[in-house]
């Protein structure tokens, strides 16, 4: 399957005749995945776990669909192992609140990459502070890899908690997660992988990275807004205290005390969001019907044909990993003298649409010296017209502010 | 690209290239950072009082071209006012990028401001041009 024809499936591509090179922020919806959700509200809707009527339990059959369908996309042992949430940040912080908060301890380290989105950062950040605990980050080369020998000069005795990102955000680097797995659990360490840039985009086998903990949102991968997932280790989520508190979670609750739901109900308290988890189910189903290695080759071609491009223009600056084996489609690069929200505004006003900031990654663009970038995120609907648009774009944008500028 | 045209002015970008604004003052009676978060614009504004005039101002930081030239066409404007009048034209200029009703008589108080109207227009970029004004304002409260 070609991206021509992935991208019949998209109709606000075509309607809207954009570039969206945005993906990396969120994706669009195929329309699989909008009638699969419009289907589910039509035909299944009720509160699941709690009627006895046959509405609600096609609702629960639904909810646990999705839940087994995760599962086997990540390669998970049990389907106990995967928590829906609302996104990777909800999950980030569950992981910070009930695993954090309860097993770092004063003087223990955390451990986490400079090239952190906010979401992995801010949350082990505010552990640290609590327990009174040393917060230390692995830097990235010039190239923005994080070289071997920094994370074992890292992630030694005494680090209790790895927080990484599978891929940059900002960057595109696809970071060694085995390699830092492993150097982690000889230290006694546990491991959270920030998935949110690479479980879209690649195969993920949860057992085969033996990652302790690992989140990605669905809607950065086809699926609706609000349904997002908590990978755990069963040993580690049986342990571990609920995130919130409420409906559903509990299995005995007196004036005084509850006792709690076994894994997975005891983290989704409240009415759980069947109609996005339902999304996600069909936009794994989309994925996987696509292949993933599919979808890898497919992004793979784009940024191997977008990259020597951007190289071509002078006025262009490139950030991210030489060696295009460690790339993803995540391009971020900056137009001299022109700032990158200029930028956007005037590949705005061409219809091609990408991110400009600094990508919730302050403290990378910080240490790399740079206040923000451009960034061109693909996805499989993306062509190499979308690559052509974006750079008649840039040449565009040149020749506007070539008469202002020094 | 006419919204474009509106708002990448000779005016705006001469201003947004322009450095002699971009400065640090020697003695500043006082100093306000302002930044914002999403997009990175950081600015520091110092301004040197002489009794209730702005006697200097001056920036330093980095942004975009609409966030450079804003601050850059305030001072111009603020530079030798009261703090009384700052505070008007600064009310006057949010209300514009408002789209609030802005009279006439109003409109010409702001000067060269009146380039950054059609930032309106754009709302993904009001910010940029509001910057500075809100970093101002928070600096006269201080002094």
């Amino acid at each position: 399957m070609t991206s021509y024809e992935i991208r019949k499936d998209f109709p606000i591509l075509e309607n809207k005749n954009i570039a969206y090179l945005d993906s990396g922020a969120t994706t669009q919806k195929p329309v699989q995945v909008l009638k699969a959700v419009n289907d589910f509200y039509r035909e299944a809707n009720a509160n699941p776990h709690r009627g006895a009527y046959k509405l609600s339990i096609a609702a629960t059959e639904k909810y646990d669909e999705a839940r087994y369908k995760v599962a086997k996309f990540i390669n998970a042992k049990y389907s106990e192992e995967i928590v829906f949430t609302r996104n990777a940040t909800e999950s980030l912080n569950l992981l910070a609140y009930s695993y954090g908060l309860e097993n770092i301890k004063k003087d223990d380290k955390i451990v986490i990459s400079i090239m952190e989105h906010h979401s992995n950062l801010v949350p082990w950040q505010y552990v640290s502070k609590k327990n009174g605990a040393k917060l230390d980050y692995m830097y990235v080369n010039q190239e923005g890899e994080i070289p071997i020998n920094e994370i074992n000069n890292k992630i030694t005795s005494g680090v209790k908690l790895v927080g990484i990102t599978q891929v940059s955000n900002v960057l595109g680097t696809i970071n060694p997660i085995k390699e830092i797995v492993k150097k982690a659990h000889s230290v006694g360490a546990i491991v959270v992988v920030d998935a949110s840039q690479s479980a879209p985009h690649m195969k993920i086998d949860v057992q085969d990275l033996d990652a302790d903990f690992l989140v990605f949102s669905g809607h950065k991968m086809l699926s609706p807004l609000g349904i997002g997932v908590l990978y755990g280790k069963k040993e580690l989520l049986d342990k571990m205290k609920p995130f919130l508190y409420g409906g559903d979670m509990i299995e005995y609750v007196y004036e005084q005390d509850t006792t709690y739901a076994p894994v997975p109900t005891k983290f989704e308290a409240g009415t759980q969001n069947v109609g996005g988890a339902v999304g996600l189910s069909a936009s794994i189903d989309y994925l996987e019907n696509i292949g993933m290695d599919n979808v890898e080759k497919i992004e793979r071609e784009l940024m191997e044909y977008a990259i020597p491009k951007l190289k071509e223009l002078d006025f262009v600056t490139l950030y991210g990993p030489k060696d295009l084996s460690k790339h993803t489609a995540v391009i971020s690069f900056n137009v001299k003298g022109i700032h990158p929200h200029d930028v956007s505004s005037i590949l705005d006003s061409e219809n091609v649409c990408i991110r400009s900031g600094n990508h919730c990654a302050q403290p990378l663009l910080r240490y790399m010296g740079i206040d923000s970038t451009c960034r061109a995120s693909f996805y499989i609907y993306n062509t190499k017209e979308d690559v052509d648009r974006l750079i008649n774009a840039l040449l565009k944008t040149k020749d506007m502010f070539a008469k202002w500028i020094k | 690209m006419e919204d474009l045209d509106s708002i990448y002015t000779d005016i705006i970008m001469e201003h947004s290239m322009a450095t002699y604004n971009k400065r640090n003052l020697t003695d500043p009676t006082e100093k306000e950072h302002g930044h914002n978060p999403s997009c990175g614009d950081d600015i520091t504004l110092e301004v040197k009082m002489n009794g209730d005039i702005i006697e200097d101002l001056s920036f330093t930081g980095h942004g975009c071209a609409i966030s450079q030239a804003s601050t850059s066409i305030m001072i111009d404007l603020l530079k030798g006012r009261t703090k009384q009048e700052a505070v008007e034209l600064i009310n006057i200029f949010l209300k514009m990028i408002k789209r609030e009703d802005v009279t006439e008589e109003e409109q010409q108080r702001l000067e060269d401001a009146i380039a950054l109207k059609n930032i309106s227009n754009m709302p993904a970029r009001v910010k940029c041009a509001e910057l500075a004004w809100y970093t101002m304002q928070n600096l006269i409260e201080k002094i």
